[in-house]
């Protein structure tokens, strides 16, 4: 327990130095302004952090897989399909007719409808396979993906330069409305979440004793599964998408702290990716002066360290 | 007591379980056996409501198990299968720990702390309480979560092959402890057993399954001859008795 604490209390700091570093880095003479631009880009890195936290060590649990992270599920594919077919209808007028909250409104419902189509097309066949329903986002997961991809060729060119800035996470301009209104929401789903995760304890010991321990599991399991949809469409809606992300996070968070208690390793795992993600976008802005996205960091180094951990280094 | 009727379950064309109607008894030993596919672990596992049964009815003391409620269902009634959960890190205290979460939802109290000490005494873990399951070998890991599943305190214990990829010494341990479970605490243990042998020693009753279908089930004794196994098994053996135990030589079988 006192190593746990200790862990916590170097993760605390750690994220307070981030934080501090952060926002007050070369502020300049416009310090005022400077530092507004900068609260909200951590308030909504810390969102981000919330999210990826809670649903990538989850769906870890409920496929009982240290490399899998819910966007293999296709909520990625579903996002950028979207934004492709706006800009596609829309063209350059796509601003106009859509401003960023219905945007963000939009793809939101989009995410959490294509995972509720996926639990209703799966349980109403009878089939509680977790499994099967990874497998099925997968591969819907591609076809939109290559549905996207054949879209943007065909689109104009310029058309094209505004997908792209969907394509890769950022959060150099975060709308503040959206802000408050994804903070609402993750908020009051966290809460739910973090009462839940004694059944995640339980269901970490398999489907089997999980029933014996008297889990409801199948109900369990679908509940955990909207609650995952719904941060994951929050983050994605939010700045765009991370893949790697999650995978990263996770495992150095599992590699901390070696308990069994969800609260403990979600709660970790929120600062680890807080820690990450607010020092990812410092070296973005003051190391590669925005040349390079952070996603590109974020996935640079997650892809090397899902290779580590794919070539066996580690024990998964 | 539990009861099963009329409990037929199919995979597809494939009957596993044909019309069963059977009744197990308050604090014995009954083993199920029979060959590979013959429905012993479906038939346990729709007891245990991990799976769903196409037909028929399970009823525990006279109430089907379908109107309990899942919490209260898992103070009457455990089932350990084998687990394959890798990268859990737990220790021994812990993982028997959770033997209590349909008591205590995840809040241990004292009567909670009290019956998890009793569990690892009963299961000689004392030693090892503190090691992390994966640092344990077959043996021992099967103990703990034998210990789990004693801490959970239910009249009915369900176990399908508790004995696979054990060793002799730590098999004869297992079932000694079953044994004692039943004796000296009163459960009932139903359980899956592959080796003839461990059921005619350690079993008050065996039911031996064949195609679907509950060919023989009775005493002990009654059950194990040489013509009834040669009928489940289809294999000759040679039957000897001592100490009023029988054991099955199914080695030197012409065929």
């Amino acid at each position: 327990m006192r190593h746990h604490r200790n862990i916590f209390v170097l993760l605390a700091i750690g994220l307070l130095g981030a934080v501090a570093l952060f926002m007050s880095y070369d502020l300049g003479r416009g310090w005022e302004y400077a530092l507004g631009l900068r609260s909200v880009k951590v308030s909504a890195m810390a969102i981000v952090a919330c999210c990826v936290a809670y649903s990538s060590v989850t769906f870890q649990t409920l496929t009982n897989n240290r490399i899998l992270t819910p966007s293999i599920m296709g909520f990625e594919s579903v996002y950028m399909l979207l934004q492709t077919v706006i800009v596609y209808i829309y063209g350059d007028q796509t601003f106009k007719v859509l401003n960023s909250f219905d945007n963000f409104m939009l793809s939101v419902v989009c995410m959490i409808g294509f995972a509720f189509m996926l639990y209703i097309l799966i349980y109403r066949k009878g089939k509680d396979n977790i499994y099967l329903l990874v497998l099925i986002g997968l591969v819907l997961g591609i076809l939109f993906h290559s549905l996207s991809s054949f879209m943007q060729l065909i689109i104009d060119p310029n058309d094209f330069f505004i997908i792209q800035g969907k394509m890769f996470a950022s959060f150099s301009n975060i709308n503040k409305d959206l802000l408050g209104y994804s903070a609402v929401i993750m908020v009051v789903t966290l809460i739910i979440g973090f009462r839940l995760t004694k059944y995640l304890d339980v269901i970490s010991l398999g489907r089997d004793q999980a029933i014996s321990l008297g889990i409801n599991y199948q109900r369990m399991v679908q509940i955990f599964l909207v609650i995952i949809a719904i941060l994951v469409s929050i983050s994605t809606a939010l700045i765009g998408p991370i893949t790697f992300l999650g995978i990263m996070v996770t495992n150095l968070t599992y590699e901390l702290l070696k308990t069994y208690r969800h609260s403990l390793t979600i709660a970790a795992c929120c600062l680890v990716t807080a820690i990450l993600i607010i020092g990812g976008q410092f070296l973005t802005e003051h190391l590669f002066h925005l040349s390079t996205p952070i996603t590109t960091i974020i996935n640079l180094v997650g892809g090397a360290y899902f290779l580590y951990l794919l070539l066996g280094l580690k024990k998964i | 007591m539990i009861k099963a009727e009329d409990i037929s379950k199919s995979y597809g064309n494939n009957m596993v379980l044909d019309n069963i109607t059977m009744q197990f008894p308050k604090g014995k030993v009954i083993s199920l056996i029979g060959s590979n596919g013959a429905g012993k672990s479906t038939l346990l596992s729709i007891i245990s409501r991990l799976l769903e049964q196409d037909q028929g009815t399970i009823a525990m003391d006279g109430k089907k198990i379908t109107e309990f409620k899942n919490k209260k269902l898992a103070r009457h009634l455990s089932i350990l299968r084998q687990s394959n959960n890798v990268g859990l890190k737990l220790t021994v205290e812990e993982l028997v720990s959770f033997g209590r979460f349909p008591y205590s939802q995840g809040r241990l109290k004292e009567e909670d702390h009290q019956k998890i000490e009793e569990a690892i005494r009963f299961l000689s873990l004392e030693e090892i309480q503190d090691s992390y399951l994966d640092e344990l070998s077959g043996g021992q890991k099967q103990r703990a979560y034998l210990a789990m599943v004693v801490a959970q305190d239910t009249e009915y214990i369900l176990l399908d092959e508790p004995l696979n990829n054990l060793d002799m010494k730590y098999s004869v341990q297992i079932m000694t402890i079953l044994r004692r479970l039943a004796d000296e605490l009163d459960k009932t243990i139903i359980i899956v057993l592959h080796d003839i042998n461990f059921a005619s020693h350690y079993s008050d009753y065996i039911a031996a399954l064949k195609d679907g279908n509950i060919e023989y089930y009775g005493i002990t004794n009654e059950i194990i001859t040489e013509q009834i196994l040669q009928d489940v098994f289809d294999i000759n053996c040679a039957i000897t008795e001592r100490n009023g135990k029988k054991t099955c030589n199914y080695f030197n079988h012409n065929l």
